[in-house]
C-alpha cells in the first residue's frame, strides 16, 4: 500500500500538483493499473484537494477510464452506424459467445475485456475491431476466432520469453 | 444600467442580472424548476425558456442563465415558449410521474397527456441536490456520474459517502423525492386534479403550515382566506 501511495503521488508531482492536470494523472494511473483503483482516486483527491466526487465524475464521464479492473487485453467492437449495417452486432455476438461474457465485462481469467464503441472514424474499413492497439479491418465472424487466438498466443510467447 | 425590452416593455437591469432576475424584478412570472435563489444556476430543466431576438433570428434561451444585455428583446409568453415549456413538462412527467412538483406544473400549464414512455425514475437530473450539498451544506458528497442516458446522481463508487453528514439537504430540495399527489386518477401519468380545484392552493400558502401535507393539500384554507372571500362576496353582490 505504501509503495502504491508513493507511486501515485509521483504521478501527481510529475504535473507539479496542478489541478488542471487531473485527466493526465488519471490517464497515467489507468495505464499503470489498467483501471482506476478507488484508493488511488482517494489519494489524488487528497493531494490535489479536489473533492472525491468531482474526480469520480470525471472518471466516469470518459470511456477511456474504468473504475472496474479491466482484462489484460481490451477488445473494442465498433457498433457505429456504418459498422452496424456491415454486421458489427453479429461480430460482437460472436465475441460474446466465444468469451462467454457480455459486452462491458471482463473474462474471469482477466485476459479480455469486451467493449463496444460507436464509430472510430474509419468507417470505410468497417466492421472494425480493435484489440489493444491493433486495428482489424473488414472483420467477419470467421475472423473472430483467429483474432482471439492471435492474442492468446502472443500472451504465451511473452510468458515464455 | 442595462436597457432591454421584455414583452414590449422597457426594462432596466443591473449589471450581472440574468433575464430571469430582471423579469422577476418587474413582476413578470417565469416558471422555474432547477433554479433556486440560494444556489448557482444550472440551466438544466429548460422550464424558464424565453424567446429572444426577432424574426427568423428568434431563439429560445434559458432565462435563468442568460445575462441581460443591452438592447435585448425578450418575450416570455409566445406560442413557441408555451409549447416548448409544455413539452419539457411532459418529458419530465414521463421520467418521474410521481413528483408532486412536476404534477403541479403540469396542472398549471395545462399538460393533459404524456405521449412518452413512462419511465418512473427517481431523478430528473435537475442537479439541485448536487448544488445544495456543495454550496449550502459544504458537503460535496454527491454529484453527476457517467454521461448520456447513463447519467445519474450518486456518491463516489455508489457507497455511503465519507463526507456526507446526513443533513438531508439534498432530499429537502429534490423535486422528485416527495409523496405523489393524491388525485382522483392517481395511477395515470397526469393526474391534473389541481386543475379542477378552485382555486389551486399551490401558489398561496406555505407548505410548512399545511396539516393536509401528506394528503395532498386540499386547498380549503385558501378558500377561507378573508381577502378572497371578501372579493367573492363583492362579486356575488354585483
Ligand atoms: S445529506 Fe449528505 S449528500 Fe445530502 S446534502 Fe447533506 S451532506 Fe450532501
Ligand atoms: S435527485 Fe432530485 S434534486 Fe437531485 S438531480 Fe435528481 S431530481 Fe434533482
Ligand atoms: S461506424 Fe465503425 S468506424 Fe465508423
Ligand atoms: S430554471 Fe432555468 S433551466 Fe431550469
Amino acid at each position: 500500500m505504501e509503495a502504491q501511495e508513493i507511486k501515485i503521488k509521483s504521478y501527481i508531482t510529475k504535473y507539479n500538483n496542478e489541478k488542471k492536470a487531473l485527466i493526465s494523472i488519471l490517464q497515467d494511473i489507468q495505464e499503470e493499473y489498467n483501471y482506476l483503483p478507488q484508493e488511488a482516486l482517494k489519494i489524488v483527491s487528497e493531494t490535489l484537494d479536489i473533492p472525491l466526487i468531482d474526480i469520480v465524475g470525471v472518471a466516469t464521464f470518459y470511456r477511456a477510464f474504468s473504475l472496474e479492473p479491466r482484462g489484460k487485453h481490451l477488445i473494442t467492437v465498433c457498433t457505429g452506424t456504418a459498422c452496424h449495417v456491415r454486421g458489427g452486432p453479429k461480430i460482437l455476438e460472436k465475441f460474446e459467445d466465444m468469451l462467454n461474457i457480455k459486452a462491458g465485462n471482463t473474462t474471469p481469467d482477466a485476459q479480455f475485456t469486451l467493449e463496444t464503441v460507436a464509430c472510430l472514424g474509419c468507417c470505410a474499413i468497417g466492421p472494425v475491431v480493435v484489440v489493444d492497439t491493433n486495428y482489424y479491418a473488414q472483420t467477419t465472424i470467421r475472423n473472430v476466432d483467429s483474432i482471439l487466438k492471435r492474442h492468446r498466443k502472443e500472451e504465451k510467447e511473452n510468458e515464455a520469453n | 444600467m442595462i436597457k432591454l425590452i421584455i414583452n414590449g416593455l422597457e426594462a432596466n437591469a443591473e449589471e450581472g442580472w440574468t433575464i430571469l432576475e430582471t423579469a422577476k424584478f418587474y413582476g413578470l412570472e417565469i416558471p422555474t424548476l432547477c433554479y433556486n435563489e440560494g444556489l448557482s444556476t444550472y440551466g438544466g430543466c429548460r422550464l424558464c425558456l424565453v424567446e429572444i431576438g426577432e424574426g427568423s433570428k428568434a431563439k429560445l434561451v434559458s432565462s435563468c442563465t442568460y445575462p441581460a444585455e443591452d438592447g435585448l428583446v425578450v418575450r416570455t409568453d409566445t406560442k413557441r415558449v408555451i409549447e416548448t415549456r409544455r413539452m419539457m413538462i411532459e418529458l419530465m412527467l414521463s421520467i418521474a410521474p410521481n413528483s408532486k412538483t412536476i404534477q403541479d406544473l403540469a396542472s398549471k400549464f395545462g399538460v393533459k397527456q404524456v405521449r412518452f414512455k413512462i419511465r418512473n425514475e427517481e431523478c430528473i437530473l435537475c442537479g439541485l441536490c448536487v448544488r445544495m450539498c456543495a454550496e449550502q451544506m459544504d458537503g460535496r458528497a454527491i454529484g453527476f456520474q457517467n454521461r448520456g442516458h447513463k447519467r445519474k446522481i450518486s456518491t463516489p463508487f455508489d457507497i455511503k459517502s465519507e463526507v456526507c453528514r446526513l443533513c438531508g439537504g439534498c432530499m429537502y430540495i429534490c423535486p422528485v423525492c416527495q409523496l405523489r399527489c393524491q388525485g382522483p386518477q392517481a395511477d395515470t401519468a397526469v393526474c391534473n386534479a389541481c386543475l379542477t380545484m378552485d382555486p389551486t392552493c399551490l401558489d398561496y400558502y406555505d407548505d410548512l403550515q399545511c396539516w393536509m401535507y401528506d394528503a395532498g393539500r386540499c386547498g380549503t384554507c385558501v378558500r377561507e382566506e378573508p381577502e378572497k372571500s371578501d372579493r367573492k362576496e363583492q362579486s356575488t353582490k354585483q
